[in-house]
């Protein structure tokens, strides 16, 4: 019979609460970048020059078919092999903002094919600039549009941000690992780091309820 | 000692994609028989089911993939097995599928008109007489660009394992590296098959999808 042991684990509980506070940064880090390489992405896709959006489609298709474990792989192994070495730390962002880029891309490219052309046209008539036409006619509006599957694809990010464990750059699972090669209560260690993650997806999850409620909540135009 | 990257090294990495397939497969499997009962759990008149069902799919879907194969494998021997990667890679991944599928069907069914369950009940048909010839027939057609959507994310889930020590595509690179010290061939090697495995996958899904949606505003 086994016996559940969680004194170990309840003793060093701050190594991982710092842990999960790593996790929480390097993911907000990651969304942040990855939000703007996603919109630049997308407004490359939609910009009509077939080179750009010929470049942009390789690069979302070879991410979005190639599991996220062989990328952070590749940059971190793989690149300096080619003059560019990163920390682990800089390596795991990297890979996140690349990852989570190549699906917030296709995201926000289908916001902004969901603007009808109209509404474009209106922004025109009331000779508002180019650049005020994408940010507040189209992004804004596309954003709300897609604002549930860009959320879903942040906490997502989250989750898969503690593969980056495996190059050892700092999160809660590396805390995690470490405190497994310290106590060896293996069953108990990740059954409380599988509860905080749940946690903090949870926590995402209120946050950006909040945000949507906050900056989305002017009334739809039908 | 590091020796060369030679041709037997990359059929070694190559002939590694038929574990990272056997495991896909058995994942997905299992994988469909969970999700099915979690789908017919969820859109069942019982509360506790529902409710259960929920759970499950929540619990999955709000944890990180590694946790739950650690989890698993470090829970064989809380159970009393004995460690096994395959094993532990096998249960997680289905556990993993089991509630996507289950969600993904839980729209399929739902997305079928209620008047199709009306009409059914009216012909007096049973429970099971109504799912297996009017709900799920209807519900599959629906489900079927998205369920080969997730198959390309469970595909590339297996290259997890590699972390729990069961020898799939992505170890085999690694066993590899170690070896030649090759990283950006090795690692490249790799992702291409992995992209020969999931492109494919994804370029149908995408066409389903298109021709579904064409079929439905039609």
């Amino acid at each position: 019979m086994y016996h559940f042991n969680f004194q170990p684990v309840l003793e060093n509980i701050d190594l991982l609460l710092h842990g999960a506070w790593l996790t929480v940064r390097l993911s907000l880090m990651a969304m942040v970048l990855g939000l703007i390489v996603s919109v630049a992405g997308a407004v490359a896709k939609t910009s009509g020059i077939r080179l750009l959006r010929w470049l942009v489609d390789i690069y979302v298709e070879v991410i979005r078919n190639t599991p996220f474990l062989i990328q952070i792989f590749f940059i971190f192994f793989g690149l300096p092999a080619v003059g560019i070495s990163m920390s682990p730390n800089t390596a795991a962002l990297v890979a996140l903002v690349i990852n989570v880029g190549a699906y917030g891309t296709e995201i926000i490219r289908a916001g902004i094919e969901s603007i009808p052309q109209g509404q474009i046209e209106a922004g025109r008539a009331l000779a508002l600039s180019p650049l005020q036409i994408l940010r507040h006619v189209v992004l804004k509006p596309a954003l709300r549009n897609i604002y549930p599957a860009l959320t879903s694809q942040f906490i997502y990010l989250m989750l898969t941000s503690s593969v980056v464990s495996v190059i050892s750059a700092n999160d809660l699972a590396s805390a995690g690992a470490d405190l497994n090669a310290k106590t060896f209560a293996s069953f108990e260690v990740y059954l409380v780091l599988t509860v905080m993650y749940f946690l903090l997806a949870a926590g995402f999850s209120a946050v950006f309820a909040m945000i949507r409620r906050a900056v989305f909540s002017y009334p739809a135009s039908r | 000692m590091i020796r060369v990257f030679s041709s037997a090294d990359v059929w070694f990495i190559v002939m590694a994609v038929r574990w990272t397939l056997i495991l896909s497969a058995i994942a997905f499997a299992g994988g469909a028989l969970g999700g099915l009962t979690i789908a017919l759990a969820r859109t069942s008149h019982i509360t506790v089911l529902r409710r259960c069902a929920a759970g499950f799919i929540q619990v999955f879907q709000g944890t990180p993939l590694l946790m739950q194969l650690f989890l698993v494998y470090f829970g064989l021997a809380v159970v009393g097995l004995p460690i096994n990667p395959l094993l532990a890679a096998a249960v997680a991944l289905t556990l993993h599928a089991s509630a996507y599928l289950g969600e993904i069907w839980r729209g399929s069914i739902e997305s079928v008109p209620s008047g199709q369950t009306e009409a059914a009940t009216a012909l007096s048909l049973s429970y099971a007489d109504r799912m297996r010839h009017v709900i799920l027939p209807q519900a599959m057609r629906i489900a079927t660009a998205p369920t080969v959507g997730f198959l390309v994310q469970l595909i590339k889930g297996t290259s997890l394992a590699s972390i729990i020590g069961f020898t799939e595509l992505t170890r085999a690179g690694q066993i590899v590296n170690n070896a030649t010290f090759k990283p950006f061939l090795v690692f490249g090697t790799v992702a291409i098959l992995y992209f020969i495995l999931c492109w494919p996958l994804s370029l149908l899904a995408r066409r389903m999808e298109t021709r579904m949606r064409r079929a439905i505003t039609r």
